[in-house]
């Protein structure tokens, strides 16, 4: 018998697989398909203050093994998320979620995140300051040390749930914004977002999307996010959620052994709505065929 | 293309399918033309990689396909002479709602247009349907010249409509009656997680794949 469990902030999850933000809503598309409690959690939808439409379509791109979004945060704001959303997911889903909150500066983020912290059904703030889609938002908070580290203490100091700071790819050194972070009172970090990312439709001339760049997700990623954990677990003492790219159980041992005590799947449930409950199923046989009895147990394995 | 599986979670003419395809990451989404118990049509015009990749499957290959996605037309809102509008790659969907219309008894005109009569698909099938048919093709090339706005008049009581966007906004400022009309977006998923294909209404953001394809005339916002 192989124990999937894994300690998050304190809170055990029943294994790693997290789906992840954007790519499951808030979750009740997924509990017409399964229940939804099999994932040791999931991610909401990227929530802001206010209401937001989101960017002109086209919003997708395809890509070599991947795909191109630029959504924008599309989100009904953290209200009716509170007096809708929260209470439909009651229904459907019995763990503590992840609340997902973007935002446009320090003071809106902080209220955001205090809304949803007061919530019981959420478990943990991930904290996006890494969208690549939003101008003048996320990503501009994500990609230096110093504003990622000051967002991180004054959101720090309005919540009481654990912080879980969600990283960009799109720097030079990622190592050093997760060091900031931890530094500013982050408890975990998660990684990567997606990488910074453009096609052109040659026969238009133009952009494949409206918004001109999009984030890449996918398969194509899954290395970059690799190197880019085993960097973080290098330079920092919290946990690490891994994500970019995973679509297998030897993936999520492969990202755990990179440095993740969890991980996220996110575009893979857009092509296979039932992957994460399909890769939870696989998950003790993968371990098996590795001699893995205790999954906690790889993360970092790798460095070692 | 024809194909055997569980056609079960199809309950509407204009719901579509979402196709993996090998060496694809995103599926392909495919309105379904026709279906019954047991076996699924789809039209599809070859439009790029993915599209050129299917039309070279063998017969027996084997496809993932997530079936019954969209809302699909309502044939209860249609009154006794509704108007049906395929243009291009939207004539296919209309082949079903004709179908579904004519078994519950009710009388359908159908206008197919096409830019050009080599392009022309199903006119013996909905023929054989028992549908008033009346194909335009843009060169003149077969049946009318013209437009399907061309084709029309004011003799209809509801309007269904598949098509190119500009298409659909024409046909529905050529119409004072009520409908309902096809649109469509690249997408993420297909089935409502992804927010990739939100479009405006006059009742705020739909998804065109979970909420759509198919809006109603009154909360359209062209």
């Amino acid at each position: 018998m192989v124990d999937t469990r894994v300690d998050l902030c304190g809170i055990t999850l029943d294994n790693p697989i997290i789906p992840a933000s954007g790519t499951f809503g808030y979750g009740y598309e997924f509990a017409e398909l399964y229940d939804i409690n099999c994932p040791g959690t999931f991610s909401f939808k990227g929530t802001t203050a206010s209401p937001r439409y989101g960017n002109p379509t086209p919003r997708i791109a395809e890509a070599p093994s991947g795909m191109l979004n630029s959504v924008g945060l599309q989100n009904p704001g953290v209200e009716a998320v509170i007096s809708e959303e929260l209470p439909k997911l009651a229904k459907v889903f019995s763990k503590p979620v992840m609340a997902n909150v973007s935002g446009f500066s320090t003071e809106e983020y902080v209220r955001t995140a205090s809304l949803l912290d007061s919530q019981a059904q959420v478990g943990w703030i991930e904290l996006n300051i890494s969208c690549p889609n939003v101008h003048g938002g996320g990503a501009a908070f994500g990609t230096d040390p110093h504003t990622a580290a000051a967002v991180t203490a004054a959101v720090r100091k309005a919540v009481r749930k654990p912080l879980i700071v969600k990283l960009s790819p799109n720097v030079a050194d990622i190592a050093s914004i997760a060091a900031a972070c931890e530094d500013a009172g982050a408890d975990a970090v998660s990684l990567i977002n997606t990488v910074l990312a453009m096609r052109i439709d040659i026969k238009k001339r133009a952009p494949v999307l409206a918004n001109v760049t999009g984030g890449l997700c996918g398969s194509a990623v899954f290395p970059i996010a690799v190197r880019m954990v085993w960097q973080v677990y290098e330079a920092v003492s919290i946990p690490i959620i891994g994500m970019g790219g995973i679509s297998s159980a030897q993936d999520v041992v492969e990202m755990m052994m990179a440095g993740a005590a969890a991980v996220q799947i996110g575009s893979a449930n857009l092509v296979d709505p039932y992957i994460c409950r399909n890769i939870i199923r696989q998950l003790p046989e993968v371990m098996a065929e590795y001699s893995i009895d205790v999954l906690s147990n790889i993360t970092g394995a790798a460095h070692r | 293309m024809l194909l055997n599986g569980d056609t079960g979670a199809i309950t509407r003419p204009g719901q579509f399918v979402n196709i993996r395809l090998d060496g694809f990451f995103l599926r392909r989404p495919i309105s379904v033309s026709d279906w019954d118990d047991g076996l699924l049509c789809i039209i599809y015009k070859v439009v790029g990689r993915g599209t050129a990749y299917m039309s070279s499957l063998l017969p027996g290959a084997r496809l993932d396909i997530l079936t019954g996605l969209g809302n699909g037309f309502d044939v209860s809102k249609s009154g006794s002479s509704p108007l049906l509008v395929g243009g291009g790659a939207g004539v296919a969907p209309m082949y079903a709602l004709a179908r579904v219309l004519l078994s519950r008894g009710t009388a359908v005109h159908m206008i197919a247009g096409f830019n050009t009569a080599g392009e022309i698909y199903l006119k013996d099938e909905f023929e054989a349907l028992g549908a008033e048919l009346t194909i335009t093709t843009a060169d003149g090339s077969f049946g009318r010249k013209g437009f399907v706005t061309d084709a029309m008049d004011c003799r209809h009581s509801y309007v269904y409509a598949c098509g190119p966007e500009p298409m659909l906004k024409a046909v529905c400022n050529a119409s004072a009656a009520d409908g309902q009309y096809s649109f469509e977006e690249r997408m993420g998923c297909g089935f409502g997680a992804c927010m990739g294909c939100t479009c405006k209404t006059k009742y705020g953001s739909k998804r065109i794949c979970r909420d759509g394809p198919v809006l109603e005339k009154e909360e359209i916002v062209w």
